[in-house]
């Protein structure tokens, strides 16, 4: 027995595959893992989409509601504020003011503004659309991630997927409960205004139309908490949450949950001008286009301090804390594509394809030893190494296992022997032809080579491109058969061939050509 | 242990018209079925939505037809058996797009009274989702085949590629005629299956073709025919070995591997012996009528090796300095 290169090679091979995929098989707390993928271990994957023309048409709000502080602050005045999909429009009622207001919308990017005598109309310009929806997907995957983080769940997901979606996978949602609050952290608007109530017309709030409001540029909006309820607002709101530094549960006197927000010094200075000014007026609280509360203001409110009361869980309100905090979504997302995998059936997948691999193996590994004796079990140590070794790269690439992914590591066990079998038919062939042990091994894996690495490059070749085009488990799959293919190609070319020449001369002396290789003596002499 | 060693060569090529004639026969048999039953899209490519049930004990599946007939949310959903007597599949053809309102929710409140149970699954796929998914499947398809053209090109031979592109052809439409004659759900796992299938089939006949080549040049008969005889014989045993035991392990799969996987096992078995016998007997007698000419390619390879050696000899020539 000598060693050699090869043998040193694959000893090191096996060695790096059991240490690297213990933590894996043993699920040890400690060491790099490889992830179950969520229909494996159960949980909760959504492509979302973002609509994203609707961050351009708040865009275009928050727009207007800047020109009206200006308006107020500068005391400009000006008629007809209203803002639609496409632009703000307004009349400017003392042409003196033109140049202060001119001066004041060039200082905001990408607007486009048409001025005829006094009246204005504003638009965004095409760049600035584009860089609203981008920014609108951006901040939409940066609001879920927050909010995500604050839910408490193990390593969520959250990524963009092309140029417009958003990939969310939760693994560790246990219960539809669990998951329906998830979704509707994510999907919450959180956006939070705080409106003027039209106090002159505010009776007329029940009996008005939509359209009738808007030229006085007003809305209706529903009570929150009282069925059938309306308000009647101004539709400019005076700020909104994007001002908001924090929110906080809290508990009012009644032990009820309500929620505590700050203002950021802009916010708070708007916030108490305009409360300064309206003092035994009603301000709207404003939570996603619903009024929860609608109180009388009392006196200038400072500090930029306000509350939301409502009828809520401690469950709830925290949710709601969380959203608020983590910002609103500029646009509202929407489902593209929905899989939940509920833990027991992930199990049972773990389970079924761990019997089919282990079935698998057995077959694979008796037949080998019945059919090539000490080559198969040669060939099997090669299969085994090959095991541990795609667990091992997998783990340390942190690659996730998928359903898919286990029926590829499936399927390499069973063409992994192929390698070892187109070895061993040609070493077989050329002891029928009666060359010595020595030579039949050297050339019999010289002339497998080309074959095998010709075979092996277009089954990579498909695997590479399913990677390339496919999602999620098939992602798996395609990472796993690659895996597979490169490792067996270490383990049959490299390691079988090393053990072989490690034997050679013992095989040599026991001249035993049917116990090695399983070839029938018969035959072998003719 | 022996059962595939072979001292005679068998004539393989005696019997090509014949298997060629099977083989056309199949195929248009398969391209048939396809055209006329389709594939049957499952939700990762139709878009649609997916409910899997669990019952304790044998599901009442009449009940929840019954009950679910009387919901207009359902109508046209599909309910079977999935696996097991327990567990039930609802299949629906529509999809939502709300994040908040969950399809599984309403089915639990839809299923109430209908005994214990436990909802394991839901999917939902949107329609545009579903389309791109099958863009993306085509363009894959037709993205490996064309990669592994370039490649048997390369490290063969023109016809070599040509062959071997047919050969895949063949296999993937007869395990596509199959899918469809079944009525298999065309998921995206399906896709994969046939991917794996292109590599596996190819695989296969790389190794006959790699010994085909290597025919060329050491058989003593310059006529195809021969060469591809002699080639595939010696390759028989390899052949037969890996496709039983890949056979056996997709077999398992199959059988043991949970309904889930049962379309991919499926796609795969069926892929396995066509793969097989199209190395045998389809992808060879291909080679032969393009008109591959066994004098003119030995010429090819022996002009390559003069060349060869010829540069190993300036080579190492120049590196002694005598040029």
């Amino acid at each position: 027995m000598k060693l050699n290169f090869r043998v040193i090679v694959f000893a090191a091979a096996i060695l790096f595959g059991v240490v690297f995929s213990v933590p894996s098989l043993l699920q040890t707390d400690k060491g790099t893992k490889i992830t179950l993928g969520l229909d494996l271990q159960g949980g909760l994957h959504m492509l979302l989409g973002v609509k994203t023309e609707e961050a351009v048409n708040s865009r275009l709000k928050a727009i207007a509601s800047g020109i009206n502080h200006f308006s107020e602050r500068e005391e400009v005045l000006i008629d007809g504020l209203a803002a639609d999909d496409e632009s703000v429009r307004f009349t400017l009622l003392d042409g003196d003011d033109a140049p202060a207001m001119d001066k004041m919308l060039a200082d905001i990017e990408g607007l486009s503004v048409v001025h005829e005598a006094e009246s204005y109309r504003i638009s965004l310009t095409p760049e600035a659309v584009q860089k609203t929806q981008k920014q609108a997907v951006d901040q939409a995957i940066e609001t879920i991630r927050n909010r995500l983080d604050q839910f408490g769940l193990a390593e969520p997901t959250v990524a963009r997927q092309g140029e417009d979606k958003i990939l969310v996978e939760l693994p560790g949602i246990k219960s539809a409960e669990e998951e329906q609050r998830a979704r509707e952290l994510i999907s919450r608007a959180a956006k939070l205004e705080l409106m003027a109530v039209d106090e002159e017309r505010k009776m007329r709030a029940y009996t008005m139309t939509a359209d009738e409001a808007a030229r006085f540029g007003d809305v209706i909006l529903p009570d929150a908490e009282k069925a059938g309820g309306k308000y009647l607002v101004r539709e400019i709101p005076i700020l909104d949450g994007s001002m908001l530094t924090d929110a906080q549960v809290a508990f009012n006197q009644n032990n009820q949950p309500v929620i505590n927000f700050s203002l950021n010094s802009e916010g708070a200075q708007i916030f108490g001008d305009f409360t300064g000014k309206n003092v035994g007026n009603h301000l709207a609280i404003v939570l996603d286009g619903q009024v929860y509360s609608a109180p009388v203001i009392n006196e200038r409110i400072g500090g930029g301090h306000g509350q939301i009361s409502g009828n809520y869980t401690v469950e709830q309100a925290q949710d709601l804390a969380i959203a608020l905090r983590s910002g609103a979504l500029l646009a509202p997302i929407f489902m593209l594509e929905k899989r939940s995998v509920g833990p027991s059936l992930g199990a049972d997948s773990i389970k079924a394809s761990l019997i089919a691999l282990i079935g698998g193996f057995v077959l694979v590994f008796i037949f080998m030893i019945v059919y090539y004796k000490g080559a198969g079990i040669v060939a099997n140590i090669a299969l085994v190494a090959n095991l541990f070794l795609i667990i091992a790269v997998m783990a340390m690439f942190g690659a996730t296992l998928t359903l898919p992914g286990m029926a590829g590591i499936v399927l390499t066990v069973g063409m992994a022997v192929d390698a070892n079998v187109i070895i061993s038919e040609r070493i077989r062939e050329l002891l029928y032809q009666g060359v010595s042990i020595h030579k039949a091994i050297e050339e019999g894996y010289a002339n497998a080579m080309r074959a095998i690495l010709d075979a092996n490059i277009t089954t990579l070749i498909a695997a590479i491109v399913l990677y390339v085009y496919g999602t999620g488990a098939i992602k798996g799959f395609a990472i796993t058969i690659s895996i597979g293919i490169l490792a067996s190609m270490l383990t049959a070319i490299l390691g079988t061939h090393g053990i072989y020449e490690m034997l050679e001369t013992r095989i040599a002396k026991s001249k035993n050509v049917s116990l090695w290789f399983g070839v029938s003596k018969k035959k072998a002499a003719a | 242990m022996e059962f595939f060693r072979q001292t005679k060569t068998i004539n393989f090529m005696g019997q090509s018209k014949i298997a060629i004639a099977v083989s056309i026969v199949l195929v248009l048999l398969s391209w048939g079925i396809l055209a006329s039953k389709g594939l049957n899209y499952g939700i990762d490519f139709a878009g649609g939505t997916i409910v899997q049930v669990k019952y304790e004990g044998a599901a009442p599946i009449d009940t929840v037809r019954d009950t679910l007939a009387t919901n207009p949310l359902y109508e046209g959903a599909q309910i079977t058996e999935f696996g097991s007597p327990e567990e039930i599949i609802i299949r629906l053809k529509t999809s939502s797009k709300d994040v908040q309102s969950d399809m599984g929710d309403v089915t639990r409140e839809a299923l109430k009274g209908t005994g214990s149970f436990e909802v394991r699954r839901v999917d939902i796929v949107g329609p545009k989702v579903g389309g791109e998914l099958r863009e993306k499947g085509v363009m894959a398809m037709l993205l490996a085949i064309l990669g592994i053209l370039i490649y048997v090109a390369v490290r063969f031979e023109w016809r070599f590629a040509v062959a071997s592109i047919a050969a895949l052809i063949h296999d993937v439409s007869i395990a596509m005629g199959a899918i469809s004659l079944f009525a298999i759900d065309v998921n995206l796992d399906v896709l994969a299956a046939l991917l794996t299938l292109l590599g596996y089939s190819l695989n296969d006949t790389i190794i006959v073709f790699d010994r085909i080549r290597e025919g060329v040049t050491a058989s003593k008969s310059i006529e195809l025919a021969d060469v591809i005889n002699e080639s595939v014989t010696k390759t028989l045993s390899r052949t037969t070995l890996t496709s039983l035991t890949t056979f056996f392990v997709v077999l398992t799969l199959f059988m043991f591997g949970g309904e889930i996987i049962h379309a991919f096992a499926f796609t795969l078995l069926v892929g396995i012996v066509v793969g097989t016998y199209s190395s045998i007997f389809v992808a060879s007698p291909i080679l032969m009528w393009f008109g591959f000419n066994v004098g003119n390619y030995r010429t090819k390879l022996a002009e390559a090796a003069r060349r060869r050696a010829e540069k190993e000899k300036m080579r190492s020539m120049y590196e002694q300095g005598t040029v």
